[in-house]
């Protein structure tokens, strides 16, 4: 499981920046989108993967029993997901607009704040 | 998507939701679930309703500007954090109502708090769909 | 309870922004609030600082979890001047702003915003906590995007887009860095990791880790060669935003840096070359470009990136005179290029230009004015005894001492282009005679100005050029001040006590 989960974050990572090397303003969000799919499962995987013992403890347990699943990794991704839900939902208006305003979504063509004049 | 089956089905599934989020934020404290997530589903029954029928319908439906519960949240969020401070404890320790509630069972500070979120979550998806949808 | 003092420069800024929420149309009562607001908080922060500056570091552990388990908030002397400078500041900017930013765009949400940033920088200062730190910084960017593309103009979306992207880049690896950390470790508190760093066998896990960390930090405080995206952006929004960013929001990556390569992980030869020869070429990129400009406000940018390179160089030369210097400089830059940016909103106001070949005139127009705005120039050059020249010394003793003699050239080279760069634009703003030509419809100039307003506008550049008179002045306090946090941050073993407590003590492998 350990592997697999590694090979995926790999592709998540490569495609994320592959995506971000493009010159299209969509792909570029696509590429973001990916890219923060594949640090929450890092962060994931780095916790340890324990199958099926979530870590809810029930009130009458007289101890802890069997190991479980670490929650720390778990709360972590939760304040992950929210965050990027946040930024994605910015970057895909903002891009929006910039599309309208700009009038391309080519990223080459988008180099009037290196233009010597305002 | 003005499907009559859609429709219909939105008139009894959106109360359904919203009972269904609220039933998710109030088991949040022990068990999956809590006020992000049940606010993300009391947004999705209004997105649902939007698309059934139209944006302004659902504007009417809700009534109350839902810019307002953004500020309301975080208000109650930040009560609940300052709380404890004045037992002088740290901010954000859990303060318990001793004696379990019925339905409710335990209640704390961090409901008070989930229900900030919850708020707060409303709010912002709301503003978030609604903003992208009307300048499509 | 002592404990929770801490917290109240963050929960204050919460307050202010959830109070200015309610009031989102009003945009004179939200003026009214943020100002007052920050003016108290100004007071927070000076008591704050003044209790661990006697006391010594507080530690408070948010919802009463034992540590290492839950998110730690410490004050020691680092942070809370980083918070202190923090607040005088955004009171400065908060005034600035009232009167230059017009009202379509202020109804945006303009001051909660500001406040939710300025929440976001206290709190990143304060944390003890690694992915807490990651949380104030999302924050931090996230309410820096309102500002970014406020105004919605071509050139604005476009620095917006560059903006975000490179923020959102810098926070997946600092979000990556801390998923391998936590891997190593099992702890996100920085006072635990910096005892369980020590004794894990990979050590080049580790710093590929610390690596992540520096790529991570590096693009958001625009270090060499990472800072691509900062003269880009940096320069589109309104002056008194350009301010906050440039005052605070590079610094902030500066602190990570200063504080996790200080107490995670403690730099060995090959990281402390690296940060010294990055230092250096920061210094020389960042002087190069703003050489080159002629618009005002991209110079400015440029010369952000240079100042830099001498803290970074202070941190990679890594000796408790170098990181002084270091942390003298930083207190030095937040207040003076604050200021530089609001100098800029004022010449801008005055010429009603950005590009310096047409600006002319300033000083015959407004002599004493423009004597005022000579302070923070000058400060930034360095010219002793203003703030600038004595961290500057510090800083070039200790690398021409400790045998970086690359850096101490590159610490001389920057130095003396910004100096070159704030003369040409002193004589081509001040001094030249100003040609006649009919005044823009769409600016508000300053000669147009109530009296009222112009206090608005002068006023916060009176305050910052008090603050860096006082540190160039009474450079003894600040000396001071900047030897203890330095030594702080060289001994560890307080930092750590006062968050795990006596027993915890850390046995050197």
């Amino acid at each position: 499981m350990e592997i697999i989960l590694s090979v995926i974050i790999g592709l998540l990572y490569s495609a994320g920046i592959y995506l971000m090397l493009r010159r299209s303003l969509i792909k570029l969000v696509i590429g973001l989108v990916l890219l923060g799919n594949g640090v929450n499962l890092l962060i994931f995987l780095m916790g340890g993967l324990v199958k099926g013992r979530p870590p809810i403890i029930s009130a009458t347990a007289e101890n802890i029993g069997l190991i479980y699943a670490d929650p720390v990794p778990q709360a972590l991704i939760l304040t992950a997901i929210v965050i990027s839900f946040g930024l994605q939902s910015f970057a895909i208006v903002l891009i929006k607009r910039a599309y309208i305003v700009v009038g391309t979504d080519d990223l080459d063509k988008m180099h009037s704040t290196e233009e010597e004049d305002d | 998507m003005k499907q009559l089956i859609f429709r219909t089905a939105t008139g009894f599934l959106l109360p359904l939701l919203l009972l269904f989020s609220v039933f998710i934020l109030l088991r949040g404290h022990y068990l999956p679930g809590g006020g992000f997530v049940g606010g993300l589903i009391a947004a999705i029954a209004f997105v649902l309703h939007a698309f059934a029928f139209t944006l302004k319908e659902t504007r009417k439906l809700i009534k109350i500007n839902y810019r307002l519960l953004i500020p309301i949240g975080l208000a109650l969020a930040f009560f609940s954090a300052i709380l404890p401070m004045f037992k002088g404890l740290p901010i954000l320790t859990g303060l318990w109502v001793y004696e379990p509630l019925p339905v409710v069972d335990m209640v704390g500070s961090s409901l008070l708090f989930d229900t900030g979120v919850y708020l707060v979550v409303v709010g912002v998806t709301l503003t978030i769909i609604f903003t992208i949808s009307e300048s499509a | 309870m002592i404990e929770n003092l801490i917290i109240i420069p963050v929960l204050f800024q919460l307050l202010l922004a959830i109070t200015l929420l309610f009031f989102f149309r009003k945009i004179k009562t939200q003026k009214v609030i943020s100002i007052s607001g920050s003016i108290v908080a100004v007071v927070i922060a000076a008591f704050l600082f003044h209790q661990v500056y006697d006391e010594g570091i507080l530690t408070m552990q948010a919802g009463n979890w034992q540590p290492p388990f839950g998110i730690t908030f410490v004050a020691d002397a680092f942070s809370t001047t980083m918070v202190l400078l923090a607040s005088i500041s955004s009171l400065a900017v908060t005034a600035f702003s009232s009167v230059t930013i017009k009202k379509a765009r202020l109804r945006f949400g303009y001051f909660p915003s500001l406040h939710f940033l300025i929440m976001g920088l206290n709190g990143a200062f304060l944390t003890g906590d690694i992915f807490n730190l990651y949380v104030w910084f999302e924050v931090i960017i996230i309410s820096s995007f309102v500002f970014i593309t406020l105004g919605g103009k071509k050139v604005q979306l476009e620095g917006a887009v560059k903006y975000f992207t490179l923020n959102f880049l810098a926070s997946i690896l600092f979000l990556t860095a801390i998923a391998v950390l936590y891997g190593l470790t099992g702890s996100l508190n920085m006072a635990d990791l910096a005892g369980k760093i020590k004794q894990i066998n990979n050590q080049g896990l580790v710093q590929v880790t610390a690596i992540l960390f520096l790529v991570g930090f590096g693009i958001k405080s625009a270090i060499f060669p990472l800072y691509f995206w900062l003269p880009d952006s940096y320069h589109t929004p309104q002056a008194a935003i350009s301010a906050v960013f440039a005052g605070l929001l590079t610094k902030v990556g500066i602190y990570a840096l200063l504080r996790t390569f200080s107490l995670i992980f403690v730099p060995d030869d090959f990281i402390k070359t690296l940060i010294v020869i990055i230092a250096g070429l920061t210094l020389i990129s960042g002087a190069l470009g703003a050489m080159v400009q002629t618009n005002m406000r991209k110079m400015f940018s440029y010369l952000i990136v240079c100042h830099i390179g001498y803290i970074i160089g202070g941190l990679g030369m890594f000796t408790t005179a170098a990181l002084a210097g270091a942390i003298f400089y930083l207190i030095h830059d937040i207040i003076v290029k604050t200021n530089l940016f609001l100098v800029g909103g004022i010449v801008f106001k005055i010429t009603g230009e950005t590009h310096m070949k047409k600006m002319g005139g300033i000083y015959s127009a407004y002599p004493g004015l423009s004597l005022l705005m000579a302070i923070p120039l000058f400060s930034l050059v360095g010219v002793p005894p203003l703030s600038g020249f004595w961290p500057k010394i510090d800083l070039m003793q200790e690398a021409f001492f400790s045998g970086n003699y690359f850096l101490s050239g590159c610490i001389i080279f920057g130095s003396f282009i910004t100096l070159l760069v704030i003369i040409r634009f002193w004589s081509e703003a001040f001094w030249k005679k100003n040609e006649q030509k009919e005044l823009k419809p769409h600016v508000k100039y300053y000669g147009t100005m109530p009296a009222s307003q112009k206090l608005f506008l002068v006023g916060p550049i009176l305050l910052l050029s008090l603050v860096s008179l006082y540190i160039g002045l009474g450079a003894e306090n600040i000396i001071r001040l900047s030897d203890q946090i330095a030594a702080e941050l060289m001994d560890t073993s307080v930092y750590i006590e006062a968050v795990l407590g006596t027993s915890h003590t850390i046995d050197t492998p």
